[in-house]
């Protein structure tokens, strides 16, 4: 209980910081018109309007994706700069307990930008909102926030781990959003890449709200998300002890 | 197994592994802290002295658990601080100066609301507790604003405040009034020392002999990584006992004249500390011998303000120690 509510409040807190930030509301304002857009003009050209609020969906979650993918695998690099690392590190608790708000508030901020894509599609495009399962696409946003925020974390430690790992986040921006079948049915992509998609809580995670909106089972898909973002959060943890026994032999924890 | 004590060290040493160069790295390193011992009772104020680069920060660091030693150990209340990080972390503060780890675009209040969940302060507590800080330090009233508004000032009693939420017994302070107003460091140390007086056991850095002076219980001067003397202001006063002071203000003073001055019989300690275009010339010299006359003869030719002789001070007896290492 103690620890849901630290990871409540941190995750709170920490999205209002963000979304102070200048940069990320600019980002913000932008990145979901130009989804919207994405959306509607990928499927007019594909002749499939019927799916164009499925594809505003999709398009919204990228907007998520993205924002948990540079804000968590710069997390404890930019708490570095802050000065504040030190300090967050310094609490009596599992260093999860610090990070896992870090990430997940990337995931709540990145939501806006789910909701933002679909209110842009709605006013530009005419995309009418009527959702199949309204109560469980609420449900399913929370699961996304939850799996990619766990998600987050295990991007966040293993990039504090390895030198440079940053540079790997941007490119990880598209193959995410085509495994997870974000952009497109995972049906048209190579047989290949099933066995990656099925291992993503991204992929569960798109899952349960196309399924949330177009009609279909959507609690087992949220139950698969939340189970594969457990996982990450363990392996997660695991590294983060390992990061954080190595930062105070290297004294890297601060800026030397 | 609580100890009596509140901080036990023996030994304690840290080397700095570091890179430099980039086409053609070369690595350095750099012993920080070699061989520090210490013990402080609860309760104490106790003030680890020292110049730029002695190795405070680094012995801080390692006894609130942010740096593993090279060798040696440490506990604080008993509770070794390289294995187990989450009996000392409950137990200690951690503050040090300068206006960066806080929560720039969020207010005084969130921030400490922020800090005060992940430090598990129970949350039946966390209200009251939060405006009982905000009071010591003197914020209440302005902590809905935003944090990047504040002064350097109220960025570090904020700071402070931070660093008691979870009402530690051992509170290490990093020169806390770095870069704060006179007036700032004033409020600062009546702070210090009204925590130090409810019981707390703080550790302060510094490098203004005045504020250890005021302060401190006892005092360790650190330099060159070892602890060069250790105990009260008044026992290192007596240090320079039996000494004189002869302090001179000049313009333009050559690096030769003062190794000159240096070489005089009876002359002890000479600093030079500039001062705009002026130079204070501090010469340390035996009391029964007097260098004015010498000192004076070796600056023949160089422009002179105030020339004075003096009984020694605190801060002479520092110098002597720094310069004795
Ligand atoms: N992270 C670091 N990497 C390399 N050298 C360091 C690092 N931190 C401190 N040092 C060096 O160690 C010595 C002691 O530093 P420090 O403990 O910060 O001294 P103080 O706090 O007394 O000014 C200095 O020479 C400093 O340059
Ligand atoms: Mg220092």
């Amino acid at each position: 209980m103690r620890t849901l509510r630290t990871l409540l409040i941190g995750t709170l807190l920490r999205a209002k910081h963000l979304s102070r930030s200048p940069f990320e509301v600019a980002l913000a304002l932008v990145i979901p018109l130009v989804q919207a857009t994405l959306a509607v003009y990928l499927f007019r050209a594909g002749d499939e309007p019927h799916r164009l609020l499925e594809a505003a969906v999709g398009a919204g979650l990228m907007g998520v994706w993205a924002s948990v993918l540079t804000g968590s695998g710069g997390a404890i690099q930019h708490q570095r700069f802050e000065g504040t690392l030190e300090i967050i590190m310094l609490t009596p608790r599992h260093p999860v307990l610090v990070v896992l708000p870090l990430t997940a508030a990337t995931a709540v901020t990145g939501c806006y930008a789910l909701v933002a894509t679909l209110l842009w599609g709605r006013i530009v495009y005419g995309i009418p909102i009527d959702l199949a399962h309204p109560l469980a696409f609420g449900a399913a946003t929370l699961a996304c926030i939850a799996g990619l925020g766990m998600f987050g974390l295990l991007l966040a430690s293993t990039f504090v781990l390895m030198r440079n790992a940053n540079a790997l986040a941007n490119p990880l921006d598209y193959p995410i959003w085509l495994l997870s079948g974000m952009l497109v049915p995972i049906s048209v992509l190579p047989a290949w890449t099933a066995p990656i998609a099925a291992v993503l809580p991204t992929t569960w995670g798109a899952r349960a709200l196309r399924e949330a909106t177009v009609g279909g089972p959507v609690w087992p898909s949220i139950g698969i998300c939340l189970a594969l973002g457990t996982v990450c959060l363990v392996l997660g943890a695991v590294l983060l002890k390992s990061f954080e026994r190595r930062a105070r032999a290297a004294a890297t924890l601060a800026l030397a | 197994m609580e100890s009596d004590y509140a901080i036990e060290a023996e030994g304690l040493r840290r080397t700095y592994r570091t890179r430099t160069g980039w086409l053609r790295p070369r690595r350095e390193t750099v012993e920080a802290v070699r061989g520090v011992d210490l013990t402080v009772r609860r309760g104490e104020l106790f003030g680890l002295l020292g110049p730029n680069g002695a190795g405070k920060t680094t012995t801080i660091k390692m006894l609130n658990t942010l740096l593993i030693p090279t060798a040696g150990t440490a506990r604080i209340r008993g509770f070794d601080v390289v294995e187990q990080t989450r009996e000392v972390r409950r137990r200690i503060g951690y503050v040090f100066g300068g206006d960066r780890g806080l929560y720039d675009r969020l207010s005084a209040l969130d921030n400490l609301r922020y800090f005060a969940e992940l430090y598990g302060v129970p949350p039946r507590d966390q209200k009251r507790r939060i405006a009982e800080l905000l009071e010591l330090v003197g914020l209440t009233g302005r902590e809905r604003e935003r944090v990047e508004g504040y002064s350097r000032g109220m960025r570090q009693r904020l700071h402070i405040a931070r660093g008691l939420l979870h009402a530690p017994e051992v509170l290490f302070l990093d020169e806390p009034s770095i870069g704060v107003d006179p007036v700032a460091a004033r409020e600062l140390r009546r702070t210090v020392a009204g925590l130090a007086a409810n019981g707390a056991t703080v550790v302060l850095t510094t490098h203004y002999m005045a504020e250890a002076d005021e302060l401190c219980d006892r005092i360790a001067v650190i330099s060159g990584g070892e602890i060069q003397a250790l105990g009260t202001p008044a026992e290192l006063r007596s240090r320079a006992d039996g000494r004189r002071v002869v302090e001179v203000e000049a313009y333009g003073v050559p690096d030769t004249a003062i190794s000159a001055l240096r070489g005089l019989p009876g002359v002890r300690e000479t600093s030079v500390e500039d001062r705009g275009a002026l130079q204070l010339l501090t010469v340390q010299s035996d009391a029964h011998v007097d260098v004015q006359g010498d000192v004076l003869r070796e600056l023949a030719g160089i422009r002179l303000g105030r020339v004075d002789s003096r009984e020694p001070t605190l801060e002479d007896a520092y110098v002597a120690i720094v310069g004795a290492a």
